[in-house]
């Protein structure tokens, strides 16, 4: 067992506390029209923080579905500021820094599993210490790419932690549509690897029982699957409306065991916090995450990085495709600003 | 001079394996059956004995893992190697070809570098059961970010193969089924590599160029072969391979014959021949003396057994279309 330390749970709160901050201001920037679809955190953000903390940064990896990024502030700042570029549409979107060591969002579901699997098992053959753990949800769990990865994972005893956020509900799906097991962790029984079920609104349940499964992959013992049972808080998206399916009486259930307000109760309790740190917390969040959009929304792009990074070089076809791009884009600038041909 | 072998194919591939293994610790090869059976059609024969279960890899059987597991083992720092038995076979792997393997390095802006070889044997006329003879080229060279190579002699088997390898883009390299046994010649020994894009004239000539890739390359030169003896001048062009397409071959033979027949085996509506045809007629308009034929699959599923030989082009029909080619106005 290894319980986080009450300063380990206050900075889990803090990037809780930050991460929904965060997500607020992303919501009303997409209802402004400034951003593209978000997928809020809301009723995650224990797992995903909690999970961040058991992990090393330096070593372990993290493949995010969509859901994660604004609580993975422990995995660098970088990833807050990529994803603002990702929001707003800039290509550097996906595109951390080398020592950054998180995957690119994941939007067609379950297919970052596979790879996660494939990085672990990269990791064994070249010796490099570390896990790799993925996000998914209860409604990726019914893909393909799941069950392959997942069985593929425990032939090789790849060092990786297959995380299954069970939120109820995938769009409008609910979970006994998506299926007839009793519980997701159950499945772990069909691939020879563990799994373990826990409450996802517990920070240090999450805590403990990544740092467990942490510890079986690195010392060679192959992946865990753990179902962590939480309640999707908000909409699926911001293109969602989720009171055309949710009762109201179940998602108000859900909101009283809100895991912020579950963990700012126990560490108010022990004196490591209050509103107003919360306040401060909120504050310094907002304005990190506007510097980040400021800054997106800035970054420069080239008009022909339409073709950058499809491949090493441009194929003939290509290049020929960017030329006449470049040259029509050049004639339109010179035709807006009166120049003649 | 270079010295070299008479080989198969098949024989070919395997020594590229073999090679790309031994240059680079890197290389790991991961697949169905690959490793102690060393692949149903042996091509990965004795690559498990010498390099060990760690870079030979028997994996379960899930397509969809096996060229998945392959982008996280890229992100790793390794050059996989992955095969899928039959290409036909890879529609289960579609999502991870189209929609990850494909888009990794334009995803991340070049964080991630997806230096993955996928090779399938493909094509028909070996009597296979259903999905194992079908031709995706077309279908593959449609995604972006995915590059299609096809070799149609045991020279290019190897040269081309070592070449996907070392290449850091994700390669698809199409074996013919046919070719493996069916294909034989000197191969030059040691190292040897062919640069991806650049088409080879498999046959010169004045009068009309038949291009094709692949096993369609051995028909188009049997039947250039036998037009020569009737005294016409037929020119043959092996693209090698699609993504990248060597637009400026294409143009240079085509200019000089302005006439063109184009070989595949695929079914014909939005076939890659398509695409061969509409890049003749953008670049080589003003120098087409006739209409540019097709000489393709049928618009079916490929068929069983007993309708092979009407679905898959052969020497006849390619003359044919010849013929009609060179008797247009």
């Amino acid at each position: 067992m290894a319980r986080p330390t009450e300063t380990q749970l206050r900075d889990i709160l803090v990037d809780m506390v930050e991460a929904r901050a965060q997500g607020g201001r992303l919501w009303n920037l997409q209802r402004q029209g400034q951003v593209g679809t978000v997928a809020p955190v809301d009723g995650h953000e224990a797992v995903v923080a909690a999970t961040a903390h058991a992990l090393d940064p330096l070593h372990d990896w993290i493949f995010p579905q969509y859901r994660e990024p604004l609580a993975l502030q422990r995995f660098g700042p970088e990833v807050l500021e990529q994803y603002m570029l990702y929001n707003v549409g800039h290509p550097d979107g996906s595109r951390l820094p080398p020592s950054v060591r998180v995957a690119p969002i994941a939007i067609s579901l379950a297919t970052q599993i596979p790879h996660a699997v494939g990085l672990a098992w990269g990791m064994t053959l070249q010796n490099e210490p570390g896990v790799v753990t993925v996000f998914f949800g209860d409604g990726s769990s019914s893909e393909g790419d799941f069950h392959e990865a997942a069985n593929l994972a425990g032939v090789l005893r790849a060092p990786a932690i297959l995380l299954c956020v069970n939120n109820q509900w995938a769009i409008s799906t609910p979970l006994h549509q998506q299926t007839a097991a009793k519980t997701l962790a159950d499945r772990a029984t069909g691939y020879g690897i563990p799994g373990v079920r826990i409450d996802g609104n517990d920070a240090a349940e999450v805590y403990d029982a990544v740092d467990q499964a942490r510890q079986r992959a690195l010392h060679g013992d192959g992946p865990t699957l753990i179902e962590a049972v939480v309640y999707r808080l908000g909409a699926h998206t911001t293109a969602d409306d989720p009171t055309r399916y949710i009762p109201a009486e179940e998602l108000e259930a859900a909101q009283r065991d809100d895991p912020i307000t579950r963990l700012a109760t126990h560490l108010a309790s022990k004196g490591l916090w209050d509103d107003e740190l919360r306040t401060t917390t909120e504050a310094e969040a907002l304005a990190r995450i506007d510097k980040a959009f400021e800054r997106a929304i800035t970054q420069p792009l080239a008009p022909d990085a339409v073709f950058d990074h499809c491949f090493t070089s441009d194929t003939p076809r290509m290049a020929r495709q960017r030329n006449a791009l470049l040259e029509a884009t050049t004639a339109t600038g010179a035709a807006e600003s009166g120049v003649s041909q | 001079m270079t010295e070299t072998s008479e080989l198969t194919m098949l024989q070919s591939i395997n020594e590229a394996l073999h090679g790309e293994m031994a240059r680079d610790e890197r290389v790991v090869l991961l697949g169905e059956d690959i490793g102690h059976v060393g692949g149903v059609f042996r091509a990965t024969e004795g690559l498990f004995e010498k390099f060990g279960e760690t870079r030979v890899v028997d994996t379960p059987l899930a397509e969809g893992a096996i060229v998945g597991s392959a982008v996280g083992l890229a992100m790793a720092g390794l050059v996989p190697v992955a095969e899928i038995q039959f290409l036909g076979f890879s529609y289960q792997a579609m999502h991870q070809l189209a929609g990850q393997v494909a888009r990794l390095r334009y995803r991340s802006q070049g964080r991630f570098e997806p230096a993955i070889t996928i090779r399938a044997p493909f094509g028909g006329g070996v009597r296979t059961p259903e999905l194992h003879s079908d031709s995706l080229e077309g279908q593959l060279a449609n995604i972006p970010g995915l590059k299609v190579v096809a070799p149609a002699t045991a020279a290019d088997a190897k040269g081309l193969l070592a070449a996907s390898i070392r290449d850091p883009d994700p390669v698809i390299f199409l074996e013919p089924l046919r070719g493996y046994r069916g294909i034989r010649g000197d191969v030059p020994d040691g190292d040897h590599v062919v640069p991806l894009g650049s088409a080879r004239l498999a046959r010169t000539g004045d009068d009309l160029v038949i291009v094709a890739w692949s096993y369609q390359v051995e028909l188009a030169c049997k039947v250039a072969d036998a037009l020569t003896a009737e005294g016409l001048s037929i020119a043959v062009l092996d693209l090698r391979s699609l993504v990248p397409l060597d637009l400026e071959a294409i143009s240079a033979v085509v200019d000089r014959c302005g006439r063109a027949v184009v070989v595949e085996e695929a079914a014909q509506t939005g076939g890659f021949a398509g695409e061969v045809v509409a890049t003749i007629v953008e670049e080589c308009f003003w120098s087409l003396e006739a209409p540019v034929v097709r000489v393709s699959g049928f618009d079916v599923p490929y068929p069983v057994g007993m309708l092979e030989d009407t679905y898959v082009p052969d020497e006849k029909r390619i003359a044919a279309a010849v013929r009609q080619t060179l008797a247009s106005a």
